[in-house]
């Protein structure tokens, strides 16, 4: 068992709002991140796949079609965009690290076709990242 | 039980070419990476050793110790070589970074309990950089450790 990782880049701004709570609630939990215009971050996404080499070619994968998945359905999905406002899920989900990482792992997972997700690391800044496993 | 990691750099070039393959199916399957000169790579090495800390020194293991295994079985092996040609190994194994990431753990794994103090750290992890886009992680066949 090897596990390959595939580190990506993408940029988009997001807003913390619970429509449950009162809007001081809001502003005392989230701080600056309620601002309702947003604020942006350079979010650095890792995706570790975990299987066997195989002997003939020495990989376990094909890094070109992860590199194409992780395009296909989270780039193109997230990049340069208000997350709030023009991903569905995060119209009722508030796009926490967390939760974007979480999202991340739900759309790869049934369309990897090789190895076994491991896990979704997602840095929000160079000082803080979340790892999700999938439990 | 503590993990400590340390950091190498080394420079080597390899193609990727699978005798198992046509040259045909080889251009499909590596790409690039196929062009018969070879091609290079900065690797960033982390090497992981856990085991409990020693209550006479404070430590895990012995850093210049480490450093020393790490130069004489890895970097003075690896460093500035093509890997295909240079590397016995790699004659007739691909060298894809999958591979040299388990032979870089197979080579350290028997040579860091030699001489150790009880009770012997083991090797936990081995992390191989090949770009800064990529990277393999190999623990001995074992799962990786979470949080890492």
């Amino acid at each position: 068992m090897i596990y390959l990782t595939r580190r990506a880049e993408f940029s988009a701004s997001h807003f913390y709002h619970n429509p449950d709570l009162s809007p001081e609630e809001n502003r005392r939990i989230f701080g600056k991140c309620n601002n309702p215009h947003g604020h942006g971050h350079n979010y650095t996404l890792e995706v570790t796949v975990a299987g066997e080499i195989d002997p003939t070619t020495g990989m376990v994968l094909d890094l070109k079609d992860l590199k194409k998945l992780l395009e296909q359905e989270v780039l193109e999905l997230m990049d340069h965009r208000f997350l709030n406002k023009e991903v569905p899920v995060f119209t009722k989900t508030i796009p926490t690290t967390e939760n974007i990482a979480i999202q991340v792992w739900k759309l790869l997972a049934p369309k990897l076709s090789f190895g076994r997700l491991h896990r979704i690391r997602l840095y929000e800044t160079p000082d803080l990242f979340v790892d999700y496993y999938g439990d | 039980m503590v993990y400590l990691t340390r950091r190498y750099r080394f420079a080597a070039s390899h193609r990727l070419h699978s005798d198992g393959l046509t040259e045909e199916r080889n251009r499909q399957v590596y790409g690039k990476c196929n062009n018969p000169y070879g091609h290079g790579h900065n690797y960033v090495l982390e090497v992981t050793v856990a085991g409990p800390v020693e209550p006479s020194t404070g430590m895990v293991y012995d850093l210049v110790k480490l450093d020393g295994i790490v130069q004489r079985e890895v970097l003075e092996r690896f460093d500035h070589t093509y890997l295909n040609l240079d590397v016995e190994t790699f004659r007739h194994v691909v060298p894809t970074t999958e591979n040299l990431c388990v032979e870089v753990f197979r080579l350290l794994d028997d040579k860091l309990r030699e001489g150790a103090t009880r009770p012997v750290p083991s090797l936990a992890r081995v992390r191989l950089e090949e770009t800064s886009s990529n990277y393999f992680e190999y623990a001995g066949g074992k799962e990786l450790p979470r949080g890492r």
